[in-house]
């Protein structure tokens, strides 16, 4: 009976000090992602807990499956839903699949964002997207337009004619094209996204258009095929690749000079964004509604649009100052 | 004259010695042990909802498991279960676009889980192939034709009270998919244990040429078996569907090792012969609650895949280090 009551009187001290602990902590703001070991999350991780430095009360629960599916982010989801952590902010598998339990997650009162990869509208606060298409076209003509300051011919070297993303970018380009006086599109090619066909594709660009300045690949895999093309042409320097390409991939295009700069998101500053807004959010400083404005710490503010989605920044640049930050992170 | 009361043994063990050293009083041993540390590690354990919602990391695996620990007692294995749910799901959601009832939809789930199983018992029993062999080649043809339908894309627009199968609650804490495992528990206990199909698959599985000469007609039983754990993999397919709301052909993606481990943890022997339904309960119930605890602590996946391999490795290794150490 006296062992008994030692045991339940241990027990109940013990929970007591586990709930005040619990109590005491900060707010606990989880990073999913959509799998653990992927140098981007990583990246992405590091920037928020720059911000849970920045904050100060935030502790960051940095997470995700082994392999990129959704059962996977469903029974981390569970597991955060369980320990009752303050707000998730995810890059989601299936935009489908976590949505159920990420609604059962607001319900009992955790604030939900989605970035990067974004969930269904029911299944989320709001999301931020690392940028926006508007963003993105002008920005891939800005890197060609800043190294030829008295204009030039340039030519898109695209994914596939049916890619969806490519294809809004190169026409938000065309419409940002009065605000570079003397660039001229002088043609659209398309290397489907296989390396190969990108390399030949870049090749024949060279043949018709001798006086080709630059060539815009807004694809990864584009844009490193086209930079190989312009190496082995011995034409590093003349003809500038840039477009949308990855810092580890693109780091020998820049050190040959066939590429000066090329942009992408920063995942850093994904990462940060991401908890600034869950934190703001948790708090109640800010609503996600249509139209509000969320604050983002040293990155600005986002803008939320009619499906409560909003993009962070301009894409960032990446040339030979900085590439060597980059280039083992993704 | 004192008489001394003289025992003489009629077994070996008495029932109580025997039950206390079997595998699943060490296994039971094993989850009561996990379920405690769980509960002192973390202050969000002991929590009726919280459990409930851990039961969703394997009620769908075990329901396949039971299935599966059948056909492993008869010999063979069935490595196409995950991908047999990728193409059920998928057959669900393209019929789900024509506004079907709920019902339609279940029973399509199932009966493309039974026909992939018959596919499976055909080349197995008629044509004779190894089992190991022809399921690994039907686990890339299920989810390849699924990728083939889908690709990138997914199917949606499940009816509302679909979402009850996998999201739908009985009574309280207690979820639909929870009495599902638990009724299925019971049926597969008793079709094993107390029927003389059961006692079939044990004899198939400890000597197929000695069974066949018993008058059992060992290819039939195989071929059911195969039918079964097609059939359970069609049900896991509709719990998983209706839990995620949608179909992508990655769906329950690496499922079919998950399975695999929870029969042998359950002792089930994977050379076949022996196990119980029991053990694979228990196993079931341990799987759950080492991943649904580790994740309260936050330890990352690629960490948790390692400590349901070192406790498969374990609980396998410590009767015999037991036997060992005694000799």
């Amino acid at each position: 009976m006296s062992v008994m009551k030692k045991i339940m009187s241990t027990a109940a001290v013990l929970a007591a000090f586990t709930a005040s602990a619990a109590q005491a902590e900060d707010m606990r703001i989880a990073l999913v992602v959509k799998a653990l070991g992927i140098g981007f999350f990583e990246a992405a991780a590091q920037g928020a807990e720059e911000a849970a430095t920045e904050l100060g009360d935030v502790e960051i629960i940095y997470t995700g499956p082994t392999d990129t599916t959704a059962e996977g982010q469903i029974e981390v989801i569970n597991s955060l839903i369980a320990q009752g952590v303050d707000a998730i902010a995810i890059s989601a598998n299936d935009p489908d699949a976590v949505a159920p339990a990420l609604s059962r997650a607001m319900q009992r009162g955790i604030t939900v964002i989605s970035w990067d990869s974004g969930v269904a509208e029911e299944g989320r606060m709001m999301h931020l997207n690392p940028s926006s298409n508007p963003l993105i076209g002008n920005m891939i003509i800005k890197l060609a337009a800043d190294h030829l300051p008295d204009g030039g011919e340039v030519a898109v070297l695209s994914a596939s004619a049916t890619a969806t993303n490519q294809n809004i970018w190169i026409d938000e380009m065309h419409k940002v094209m009065g605000n570079y006086p003397g660039i001229e599109v002088v043609a659209t090619v398309y290397g489907d996204d296989l390396a190969d066909k990108s390399y030949r594709e870049a090749q024949g660009l060279m043949q018709s258009y001798p006086d080709l300045d630059a060539i815009i690949a807004p694809t990864s895999v584009g844009i490193v095929a086209a930079a190989q093309a312009v190496a082995d042409a011995g034409k590093a320097g003349e003809i500038n690749v840039t477009g949308l390409g990855l810092p580890s991939e693109m780091a020998g295009a820049i050190e040959s000079g066939a590429s000066k700069s090329f942009a992408i998101w920063n995942p850093i500053d994904l990462g940060y964004s991401a908890t600034m807004i869950a934190h703001a959010l948790a708090t109640g400083e800010a609503t996600a509604e249509p139209g509000a404005s969320i604050p983002m710490g040293r990155m600005g503010a986002v803008t939320l649009d009619e499906t409560n989605s909003g993009a962070m920044a301009d894409p960032f640049v990446y040339d030979a100052s900085n590439i060597a930050d980059f280039v083992d992170i993704f | 004259m004192t008489h001394a009361d003289r025992i003489i043994p009629d077994r070996l063990q008495s029932p109580l010695q025997k039950r206390l050293k079997s595998w699943e009083t060490l296994l039971m041993a094993v989850a009561i042990g996990i379920f405690v540390a769980n509960s002192f590690a973390s202050p969000y354990f002991l929590n009726a909802w919280n459990l409930s919602d851990a039961t969703f990391n394997f009620t769908e695996k075990a329901m396949i498991a039971f299935a599966m620990a059948l056909l492993i007692i008869a010999g063979e294995i069935d490595l196409s279960v995950a991908s047999i749910i990728a193409l059920a799901s998928t057959a669900m959601g393209a019929v789900a676009q024509f506004d079907v009832p709920t019902f339609v939809l279940v029973l399509t789930g199932l009966s493309v889980g039974v026909l992939c199983g018959a596919f499976n018992a055909i080349l197995v029993t008629i044509m004779g192939l190894p089992s190991i062999v022809v399921t690994i080649g039907t686990m890339s043809l299920f989810r390849g034709i699924s990728y083939i339908v889908l690709g990138d894309q997914a199917f949606r627009g499940y009816p509302k009270d679909f979402a009850f199968f996998g999201q739908g609650y009985v009574f309280w804490v207690i979820s639909f998919e929870f009495v599902l495992f638990a009724v299925l528990a019971v049926i597969y206990g008793i079709l094993l244990h107390k029927t003389n199909f059961g006692r079939a698959v044990c004899a198939i599985g400890n000597n197929p040429t000695g069974a066949l000469f018993s008058g059992i007609r060992v290819n039939r039983v195989k071929f059911i078996l195969f039918l079964l754990t097609g059939l359970m993999s069609g049900v896991a397919a509709v719990c998983l569907t209706s839990r995620l709301g949608s179909t992508r052909p990655s769906i329950g993606l690496g499922m079919e090792l998950e399975v695999v481990t929870m029969v042998v943890l359950g002792g089930v022997n994977i050379l076949g012969g022996s196990g119980s339904i029991p053990g694979v309960v228990i196993a079931a119930f341990v799987m759950g609650m080492v991943t649904f605890g580790l994740g309260l602590l936050n330890v990352p996946g690629i960490v948790m895949s390692i400590f349901i391999g070192a406790l498969l490795i374990g609980v396998i290794a410590l009767p015999r280090l037991w036997t060992m150490w005694k000799e």
